[in-house]
């Protein structure tokens, strides 16, 4: 009883404490109430923690270079930018929550959410709201589908499966080709469904088709000896690098030599720690953002990166989240808001200022990208292949 | 006809792999009544243990097998003290369980925030390339004969410990009546200390060799196959050795065949159809009855 009593009166002088601070914050609250008017909030959702962390983290760091750099350079429009990113770990509710959070804090722009799912569930919040979102890496359908306030700085799953049939076709890489999803993934599956209708018009066949879920996913023996036995030359892999080193060994290990292709989700491949590059040799991939790419722009990107994060190489994910701030920015200049209007009458400027906008960034080429009412973005799949353990452009 | 046999190949390694760690959760129950959810996480740990030691400190791969091996040795006998022990008088079952999955959480995030959410690939333990019959068209991969190999000894091993030294008769006096094995002298947390330490040696293994035979690493590794492996151990009789071998093998061949013969996607719900078929058929599952071979 008394071990109990001590601990209550701990926690009552705790909460005393808590409740002070709580004052003070309130304090310092009002203050900030006047600093809003004069800097954009922009906010940020994706998960920091958890199996997906990487495209999270990705983000948030790829975006806080980019507004770093504005602010340094004056701002937009003289306005400084303040930006918050807040943890969802790919849960819907937890990223309802999290823009909750943002709103409270006085977010203005949501430059977000990281992931498909999760970007529909917040986007039907952002379409009642009327704020202006934009997703670095929602790239289904449904992020965009029906709202005329979200965009997108990611190329659409159908526009993946659709360039990547396109490009097997073209470039006459194969006669015979497998393919291996994730079932279970809306990003996986979608990539595949379009890719399967577009291969009809191709001068290939689709012999085998594997797929396999997220609950299942470290033994490829069955799909790759059903891709062996059905003599493809090239097989398909619209999943993620962490699958696909699992069955770049196992294809390895079992005597099986295709070309193997894939789509942005395979970009972060040579990044795996640990991983023998060599089986990645000839890979290929449509990918808008390489690392090594030589421009300017990337390296002083990927130089900055790596000198705020530990000497981790960027994603693409990173590269999609500072090209989003970029947008942002070309947007609100374009549309000429100030952080004192309402969220709703940026919104309204902010849309059609999209359609006009042109920004030349780190996923696009030198034609930069453009936007559609739909929130679709417009720019030219990059196809690279890996050689000696580097991506090398492929054309 | 050789689809069949390279099929039924992949299924016996990945089976074996089950097994082991099967093993793990079925002496845990047969002695302590209880189920250690945290044990797939263990073979998280003990993958890590090789990795930091030979990809990381370039170290011999068998000095880390060796390390591993020690290291979840010693943190199963750390978790049981700790989280477990405590609870033992607990009124409820249900308290324990709880811990499990709390200490199961605990590891993952640990391994999170040391390793990073990065998945890592593996370099294979095993370097030895394996056997290629008929003109190449069946290849049995190196992982897999030293996975099975591995597989067999262990169960022949735990099974001559337990039916032929004392600490095993111990462990079976236990199983049949925690009261009455104290009462008879028997030192009740110490062999249930000896249990959790030998089920994680095991947990080491299985994870060095999960990792070999599909080199991908990462804070959630152990989750999945921990939980297979349970069913397995369910499967084959929870409480029995022998059970959780049979157990294991046969749920990583039908994992395997349904994949190739019925559907990919609907693999993981056909093996749960089976085990609940099982289930009515035999309710303490294949090997359950046998109550003198508990553990």
């Amino acid at each position: 009883m008394k071990m109990f009593k001590k601990v209550l009166s701990l926690a009552l002088a705790g909460a005393m404490v808590l409740s002070l601070a709580a004052c003070g914050g309130k304090d310092s609250g009002s203050s900030d109430g006047g600093d809003a008017a004069e800097t954009f909030k922009i906010g940020s959702i994706g998960p920091a923690t958890g199996a997906y962390a990487i495209y999270g983290l990705g983000v948030k760091n790829g975006a806080q270079i980019a507004v770093d750099e504005i602010n340094e350079a004056g701002g937009i429009n003289g306005y400084k930018v303040e930006f918050k990113f807040e943890d969802d770990e790919v849960d819907n509710e937890k990223s309802v929550n999290a823009y909750n959070t943002l709103k409270d804090w006085g977010m203005q722009i949501l430059a977000g959410t990281v992931t498909s799912g999760c970007c529909t569930a917040v986007g039907a919040e952002t379409a009642n709201d009327n704020m202006f979102q934009i997703t670095p890496s929602g790239s289904s359908t449904d992020s965009i589908d029906g709202r005329d306030n979200v965009f997108q700085v990611c190329f659409t799953d159908p526009n993946q499966g659709i360039a990547s049939a396109q490009y097997i076709g073209e470039h006459g890489l194969a006669s015979k080709v497998a393919a291996i999803y994730d079932s279970s993934d809306v990003y996986s599956s979608g990539i595949y469904a379009k890719f399967k209708e577009e291969a009809k018009n191709q001068p290939f066949e689709i012999v085998a088709e594997g797929s396999f879920t997220g609950d299942n996913k470290t033994d490829f023996s069955v799909p790759l000896q059903q891709a062996k036995d059905a003599g493809a030359e090239l097989v398909f892999l619209p999943i993620y690098y962490q699958e696909a080193a699992l069955i770049l060994a196992q294809a390895d290990s079992m005597g099986y030599d295709p070309t193997f292709f894939g789509c942005d989700g395979m970009d972060g491949i040579l990044g795996v720690e640990n991983f023998d590059t060599s089986l990645a040799e000839g890979l290929m991939l449509l990918t808008p953002f390489a690392a090594d790419a030589e421009d300017e722009m990337t390296q002083k990107f990927v130089e900055t990166y790596k000198k705020n994060n530990n000497d981790e190489t960027p994603n693409q994910f990173a590269a999609d989240a500072y090209d989003a701030i970029y947008a942002i920015k070309a947007a609100i200049e374009e549309a000429d808001v100030k952080p004192s209007d309402s969220v709703s009458d940026i919104c309204d400027a902010m849309k059609a200022a999209m359609v006009k906008i042109n920004v030349k960034g780190l996923t696009s080429d030198e034609g930069g990208m453009t936007w559609s009412e739909t929130g679709e973005v417009s720019k030219a799949p990059k196809a690279v292949v890996i050689q000696d353990g580097k991506y090398v452009s492929a054309q | 006809m050789m689809s069949f046999i390279n099929y039924l190949i992949s299924g016996i390694s990945l089976g074996s792999i089950y097994a082991i760690i099967a093993l793990g959760y079925t002496m845990v129950y047969g002695i302590a009544k209880m189920l250690n959810f945290a044990h797939g996480d263990v073979i998280m740990v003990g993958a890590f243990t090789v990795y930091t030691v030979s990809s990381t400190l370039g170290m011999n791969p068998v000095i880390g097998v060796i390390l591993s091996v020690i290291v979840c040795t010693v943190l199963g006998m750390l978790i049981e003290r700790v989280a477990y022990k405590p609870l033992r008088g607990a009124t409820s079952p249900l308290a324990v369980l709880i811990t499990a999955i709390g200490v199961s959480y605990l590891l993952q995030n640990l391994a999170l925030l040391i390793f990073g959410a990065n998945s890592k690939s593996f370099a294979s333990v095993i370097t030895w390339k394996g056997l290629s019959l008929a003109d190449g068209r069946l290849k049995i991969s190196g992982v897999t004969i030293v996975t099975i190999a591995a597989c067999i000894v262990i169960m022949v091993a735990l099974t001559t410990f337990i039916n032929h030294s004392k600490a095993g008769q111990a462990m079976l006096a236990v199983s049949e009546d925690k009261g009455a094995a104290q009462l008879m002298g028997i030192n009740v947390n110490g062999t249930i200390a000896l249990t959790f330490a030998i089920g994680s040696g095991l947990a080491a293994i299985a994870g060095v060799l999960l990792c070999s035979a599909y080199p991908t690493l990462s804070p959630y590794t152990g989750a999945m196959p921990g939980i297979k492996a349970f069913v397995a151990a369910v499967f084959g009789g929870i409480g029995s050795i022998p059970g959780a071998m049979i157990g294991g093998i046969l749920l990583g061949i039908i994992e395997i065949l349904s994949k190739a013969y019925i559907s990919q996607q609907l693999s993981d719900a056909i093996v749960f159809a089976v085990l609940i078929v099982v289930l009515l058929v035999k309710p303490t599952g294949i090997l359950g009855r046998n109550i003198q071979e508990k553990v």
